[in-house]
């Protein structure tokens, strides 16, 4: 039985890291020499890699070319990231 | 190409059903500064950028723009769907609900269908640049015009985070701009010194 709770959890996690890495790769794209950000984008990469494994595992695909299926195949499940009940209170 | 990841960029989470919104937010999604615009716009002209830095901002700024159009249509849809027909017909979206239901088409607010002509792809990078900086700026206006016309928090806390990623992206698109301003100006010529016989008058 899945978690509401903890799965809402994890999904406002993989959002917060995946705007990190949205942000640093925007800025990387006009200063590639910066070392530190360098740094931190591969460390947040490694990050929402993790989580998203974490996802898959227990909630179901996240990521379309990345996450496993078990039987029956599971990227058809609702609901989709646009319907409420698919999205965290903020 | 791209991968589809099944979460949103940022999270919609509407209680309230509210046809009026929906009717002006769909403008983001499909109006002359929106978010099907500035993703079309900056997909298309990286085919001809110049500069490493500006080539990866267009492709990058236009892949996070189809995030964000997926954001305001799940707005819109939220807003619409547990509407009742009263609550449409009151709220003046009865001609929209004639057209599309309570499907999400691109439209601006007036009801103009999207058209290719809201943007510009002219194939000169200072051009190109110019204009998306431009573009940046109308859908912070847009999406401030917007703010202004709502309290439910539901809906603020999106279009707030909307409103900021055009501030970042105008400050990134000043950036590209300035690399390829600079890398025009680079001089390119190996200048050698003049040999004597060029400056014999004979
Ligand atoms: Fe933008």
């Amino acid at each position: 039985m899945i978690n509401i709770n903890n799965m809402m959890e994890l999904k406002r996690e993989l959002s917060a890291v995946h705007m990190m890495l949205e942000e640093l790769q925007l800025y990387l794209n006009t200063h590639p020499s910066d070392r530190d950000a360098i740094a931190k984008r591969n460390l947040f990469a490694k990050q929402y890699k993790g989580l998203k494994d974490e996802f898959n595992k227990s909630y179901g695909m996240i990521s379309q070319d990345d996450s496993f299926s078990p039987y029956p195949w599971q990227w058809v499940d609702e609901p989709w990231p646009w319907e409420y009940e698919a999205n965290f209170k903020l | 190409m791209w991968s589809y990841d099944k979460i949103l960029e940022f999270p919609v989470k509407i209680k309230n059903p509210n046809p009026a919104l929906a009717k002006i937010i769909i403008s983001q999604y499909g109006g002359p500064d929106g978010e099907l615009a500035a993703s079309i716009r900056y997909l298309s002209q990286r085919f001809t950028m110049i500069t490493p830095e500006a080539i990866a901002t267009l492709n990058d700024i236009g892949t996070e723009e189809l995030a964000h159009l997926e954001i305001v249509g799940a707005m819109v849809h939220q807003l619409m769907k547990n509407a009742s027909i009263e609550e449409i017909e009151r709220a003046g979206v009865g001609p929209y609900y004639t057209d599309h239901g309570k499907g999400v088409y691109p439209q601006a607010a007036a009801g103009v269908p999207f058209t290719a002509a809201f943007i510009q792809v002219k194939g000169d990078p200072i051009v190109d640049l110019t204009e998306d900086l431009a573009a940046e700026q109308k859908a912070r206006g847009t999406y401030e015009w917007l703010i202004n016309q709502t309290d439910d928090p539901d809906v603020l806390e999106p279009l707030k985070f909307l409103r900021e990623r055009e501030v970042v992206h105008y400050q990134r698109f000043g950036e590209a701009l300035r690399k390829v301003q600079d890398y025009l100006q680079e001089p390119r010529l190996f200048i050698m010194p003049k040999p004597d016989f060029m400056n014999r008058n004979d």
